[in-house]
């Protein structure tokens, strides 16, 4: 996984591992993070961390910028994040 | 501003602009205690709330807008914040200045906003609210740095125990000495967060603890095992409470409205006048007052359950099943309270921030099988139902029962699945949820606000069911049939009510219903089951002229034993019975929820469709019921 040949930074955040720190990258091209989680700060350099997944598997519990929020697993597709170091 | 000295200038009035759970409410109740008004901005169902500053001698009025995370938003309630500060909103003023609140443990999040908002060019103040948790948590709050940074002032508050509103009131008094922004404006999410995260960084900001008492409740009340049985928990004693602890109270009333009734029968002198008093006007006003325990009970818990922070982690729990039908986690509350009664359940789904699941869960509520189905379906079960055992120890009655609440909430859930593929399709707005940090909510603030939704409640659906009831009163009066001397006066009661308005449309109702298996006199039971559903009863008893209302064994009987005078046979067989059930299950035939509906949408279209949807599938679903047990019985 680490080692992909794409030149896209990071991996979509819908398949981000739950408890690691990352942070969000600049979209690939063509692409776009929506406007609407945008707005809720997920822009690039955020860093976040997916905190669990709900009982019964989505959606997931989101901690950035201070606060934490809960997203549908399939809205997640098109922010890229990397693993925060 | 020229005013001529003559004037009293006209009071400044400032908007409180805020995210969601920043605790803009809280604040906004404690500055204008119990002056506030809420009602609704023309033509949409946003909430609007405005009071009076508490001891402000020029009466400064502040307006509490709808919480947002923008201002270019697209919900109606953020359409509704940017329009109020353009100045453009329908029937509203532009406001002469702007509280922007923000909450101080997350400013890394809320001075986005507050960056929005600088941007409008209006005298703004800062609020941070929540500095103690910020220094609980290790942090420091720094309100004059932060100003110096912002361009304008910066008042720290804990709003649920006053620690900042003395400074904060002398403020408002003097909003036109505020500041307007200075810095350049910031177009675009990522421009405004790359300012945030500039002023945090030079503010050295990123020092709180994590919030350890969530955490450990969290993982409790989130774990996959566990956090599904306190969910269910949950909702079973919220059942619990709007079902069985609110009766008592619902009696009293009825018994106190019935009493009332009779007594000002023996007050008044007979006549119309006093049989619209006493059927008509006591009768509707009884028919709204019996919901408010109800209300209040549900509102009390499902403030606190906000308040608390549990509602968001309930919502988080059983979204993923909520969004097979294209609803969503918020959407099962309100849902679950309109097996008490629709009226509260879609005030309730208030609570659903996304206006295409609200609009949805709003639609299928009727559907759930509400307490006033159950006095038809007590009736007919017990009429036509054997009370025999099956599969040793179920009764058949109570199997009865239980089947047409899984149909209704079936049909509820289809209905959502079908709205989702047709009227309500595309669209899928994104859904996103904040999980606040668990906090304890005064008592008193929980208590206001279950008192002004209570008060909203009288309001909106008193006005248009005390219209509704004195004109079914009128049908069912008018023309009365001629006084025969001979006839007892439960008889004459009869006759009076065949020769009607509501009688007369009953026989021509005849060729739609018979069909379903029901005669006039039922249809006459329908058209009065029109107000609300449980006046079927006191209507058929008054049909079948057993006399007193409430002689449940008496009309039992009646039913049972009536025969159709054409062919001789039971006029009431258990084929009517069932289909008479199918029926109630699916129609609205509920006043009160249509006008709920009017009024939470926005639109009589809605609820227009809603009923004529809910009929056709109740005519069709008796229609099958009537003949297959005819059938197979």
């Amino acid at each position: 996984m680490k080692m992909k040949t794409n030149f896209n930074k990071g991996i979509p955040l819908s398949r981000f591992e739950t408890g690691r720190p990352g942070r969000v990258c600049p979209p690939a091209a063509g692409e776009e993070i929506p406007a609407r989680l945008q707005d809720l700060g997920f822009v690039p350099g955020t860093c976040l961390v997916i905190r669990r997944r709900a009982p019964l598997g989505d959606p997931v519990e989101i901690e950035l910028r201070g606060y934490r929020l809960c997203l549908r697993t399939d809205q997640l597709g098109s922010v890229r994040v990397e693993v925060d170091e | 501003m020229s005013a001529a000295p003559a004037l009293t200038p006209r009071p400044a009035r400032v908007a409180l602009v805020g995210a969601p759970n920043t605790g803009k409410t809280t604040l906004f109740n404690a500055l204008t205690g119990s002056s506030a008004r809420v009602g609704n901005y023309p033509g949409v169902t946003v909430e609007r709330r405005e009071g009076t500053l508490i001891g402000s001698d020029a009466g400064v009025q502040i307006l509490d807008l709808p919480g947002t995370y923008a201002l270019h938003g697209e919900t109606p309630d953020e359409q509704v914040v940017t329009h109020v500060l353009a100045g453009d909103q329908a029937g509203e003023g532009r406001p002469d200045a702007l509280v922007v609140v923000v909450d101080a443990t997350t400013l890394r999040r809320g001075l986005a906003l507050v960056r929005e908002a600088l941007d409008r060019g209006l005298p703004t103040l800062v609020v941070a609210t929540m500095i103690d948790e910020v220094k609980a948590r290790g942090g420091r709050f720094d309100p004059l740095s932060l100003s110096r940074l912002l361009g304008v002032h910066v008042v720290g508050v804990v709003g649920h125990r006053g620690v900042g509103l003395e400074p904060l009131r002398r403020f408002l008094e003097d909003s036109a000495s505020w500041s307007r922004a200075t810095v350049p404006p910031r177009v675009g999410a990522v421009d405004r967060f790359a300012w945030v995260d500039g002023v945090c960084d030079e503010l050295a900001l990123d020092d709180l603890r994590p919030d350890t008492r969530t955490d450990r409740l969290d993982r409790v009340l989130l774990h996959p095992v566990v956090g599904i049985a306190v969910f269910a928990a949950v909702m079973v004693l919220l059942f619990q409470s709007i079902f069985a602890w609110a009766v008592p109270a619902m009696d009293a009333i009825d018994a106190g409205f019935a009493e009332f009734g009779r007594w000002s029968r023996e007050v008044l002198p007979p006549g119309l006048l006093t049989d619209l008093w006493a059927d008509g006007i006591l009768a509707g006003v009884g028919s709204v007052l019996i919901f408010l325990p109800q209300i209040l009970i549900l509102f009390t818990f499902l403030h606190f359950l906000q308040d608390v922070g549990y509602m968001a982690r309930a919502a988080f729990v059983i979204d993923r099943v909520m969004g097979w039908v294209g609803l969503q986690g918020r959407s099962f509350v309100p849902l679950l309270s309109c097996y008490a009664c629709a009226v509260p359940g879609i005030m309730a789904a208030r609570t659903i921030a996304s206006p295409r699941e609200r609009l949805a869960t709003i639609l299928v509520s009727p559907f759930m099988t509400c307490s006033a189905r159950l006095p038809v379906y007590t009736l007919l079960i017990a009429a036509f139902v054997p009370a025999t055992a099956v599969f040793g120890m179920l009764g058949l009655q109570g199997l009865v029962m239980l089947g047409l609440y899984l149909l209704g909430a079936f049909t509820a859930f289809a209905s959502a699945a079908l709205l989702n593929k047709t009227l309500l399709r595309g669209s899928v707005s994104v859904f996103y949820m904040e999980l606040p940090p668990y906090r304890l909510p005064m008592p008193r603030l929980l208590l206001r606000q279950v008192w002004q939704s209570a008060v909203a409640f009288l309001k909106r659906a008193g006005t248009i069911i005390l219209v509704a009831s004195i004109v079914l009163w009128g049908l069912l009066t008018f023309p009365s049939a001629p006084i025969d001397p001979s006839l007892t006066p439960s008889q004459q009661a009869s006759a009076d009510l065949e020769a009607s308005v509501a009688g007369r449309v009953g026989h021509a109702m005849e060729p739609a219903i018979a069909p379903l298996g029901f005669d006039w006199k039922v249809g006459v039971g329908l058209l009065a089951s029109l107000a609300a559903r449980e006046v079927i009863v006191a209507t058929l008893a008054q049909i079948y002229a057993v006399g007193e209302q409430d002689d449940f064994g008496g009309l039992r009987t009646a039913l049972v034993n009536d025969v159709d005078p054409r062919t001789g046979e039971r006029a009431f067989t258990l084929p009517t019975a069932l289909s008479l059930l199918v029926f109630f299950v699916f129609a609205l035939q509920c006043t009160s929820t249509v006008a709920i509906m009017a009024r939470e949408t926005g639109s009589w279209r809605w609820p227009a469709l809603a009923f004529g949807y809910m009929l056709g599938l109740a005519w069709l679903g008796s229609f099958v019921t009537y003949h297959v047990a005819r059938a197979l019985v």
